[in-house]
């Protein structure tokens, strides 16, 4: 499933400047991991060491937080739009 | 509330404070600044040595709720004496919150319109106390954070150049000229001139600068200590990551002694710690000056460390803050004390 992920500002040292990119994955995970191998750098940001998805980082699938949905394993399908999103305001 | 004068010149632990109710106001602008300092005894218990003591001034004590109050009376005073504020104009600033609560309380107050630009992610508590002040917010996109409400608003100026009065706290030295005729003075007096070492997060440097060139002032040996988060992509509301934001103009990294960076993890941690176990709600970049403050004062044989609380959390009940905390309830509390000291770096 191919689908398109929003950058947010502080993660965009990681793709070359680019707000939007373009990832695959079955899930919002393997997607992360796909991300990964384009990106590298960008999963740390986004996970903790468990694997876990950050406190501070939210995830929009389709304008839906994960949290609400299936979390990291929340299924995509092919043209979703997922966003990347820090849960401040201030300071980047 | 109540301002507390020092009885005795003599260290903050020998004297007794004696507490004297405040005077009768006219205007709520007078019961900004004053606010009490408290020393943080348990969240330190048992780490420090005998001679070092850590004290925060509690921000949240200020009648809009944070420290933000402080340089927005003064940006707003200072406007108003230069003539650039004046009837039928309107205040209007980015900020990520605070600021944005403050300068509306300050425009309630003396009459004046405020129209507040800010990312759309800010807590929903924030919106709404801005609301109630009577003020507007302005949203910008999240994705482009605390900078991206710092371009709309320049556009939104650009539009209409003499319709407003712009603070700008990021570049406006009656920010930092609050905390060297407030803050700095009442945490030389509340300290008896004691304090060694000042740790403040960088949000906009205001802070840090203002107290900082006071105490600097009356001694030259205290330090100066910036918290910052680890990493641009963090969850401290209020603080910047310096080195991946726009620079404030008030920001003088010259003035500090040392930079001290502290992961998001660490600071919500330290948040709940102080809850729970000093009886202190505060907000995320209270945490993360605490964990700074507390690393500090673990490396010196004596010494006063003050920081600062730049609120209290209750502002931030419905954030990701508190994703996660009931699993830190599970955790032993002096194995998280451990890892705060371990993992904060410091760089000069």
């Amino acid at each position: 499933m191919q689908v398109r992920v929003r950058v947010p500002t502080p993660l965009r040292r990681f793709t070359g400047g680019q707000d939007e990119v373009a990832a695959e994955g079955e899930s919002v995970r393997s997607v992360i991991e796909d991300l990964e191998r384009r990106h590298p750098g960008l999963k740390e940001r986004l996970l903790d060491d468990k694997g876990e998805l950050r406190r501070f980082v939210n995830i929009y699938l389709n304008g839906d937080d994960i949290r609400f949905l299936d979390q990291l394993n929340s299924q995509v399908k092919d043209g979703d739009d997922i966003s990347i999103v820090p849960a401040i305001a201030g300071g980047n | 509330m109540a301002t507390i004068s020092q009885s005795s010149p003599r260290s903050p632990a020998e004297t007794k404070p004696e507490v004297v109710p405040v005077q009768r106001a006219p205007s709520v602008l007078e019961l900004i600044g004053n606010t009490p300092m408290l020393e943080v005894r348990k969240v330190t218990a048992g780490m420090l040595r005998p001679g070092v003591r850590v004290f925060a001034k509690l921000e949240g004590f200020n009648p809009g709720g944070s420290v933000k109050d402080r340089p927005a009376r003064k940006m707003v005073e200072v406007g108003l004496e230069r003539g650039e504020l004046r009837p039928g104009k309107v205040i209007i600033d980015s900020t990520s919150g605070n600021t944005g609560i403050a300068l509306a309380m300050v425009g309630a107050v003396l009459g004046y319109p405020v129209e507040l630009v800010m990312a759309s992610n800010v807590s929903r508590e924030r919106k709404k106390i801005i609301e109630a002040f009577g003020a507007k917010p302005i949203f910008s996109d999240p994705m482009e954070g605390s900078d991206g409400a710092i371009r709309v608003c320049r556009r939104i100026i650009e539009e209409n150049p003499e319709r407003y009065f712009k603070p700008d706290q990021y570049n406006n030295e009656a920010n930092s000229l609050a905390h060297l005729e407030t803050t700095g003075p009442e945490v030389w007096r509340q300290t008896s001139g004691r304090i060694t070492h000042f740790v403040a997060g960088i949000g906009t440097g205001g802070t840090i600068m203002g107290t900082g060139r006071y105490l600097k002032l009356r001694n030259p040996g205290v330090k100066l200590i910036a918290v910052e988060p680890d990493d641009p992509m963090h969850g401290l509301e209020g603080l910047k990551h310096m080195a991946s934001s726009i620079v404030p103009g008030i920001y003088h990294e010259e003035l500090l002694d040392a930079k001290m960076q502290v992961s998001t993890e660490d600071a919500y941690e330290m948040v709940y710690a102080l809850g729970q176990v000093e009886g202190v709600l505060v907000g995320q970049s209270a945490g993360a000056a605490m964990v700074a403050a507390l690393r500090v004062a673990r490396t010196l044989k004596e010494g006063c460390v003050v920081t600062v609380f730049p609120d209290f959390g209750d502002k931030y009940l419905s954030t990701n803050l508190w994703i996660g905390w009931q699993q830190w309830r599970r955790e032993r509390l002096q194995k998280i004390v451990g890892k705060w000291n371990a993992s904060t770096s410091v760089t000069t």
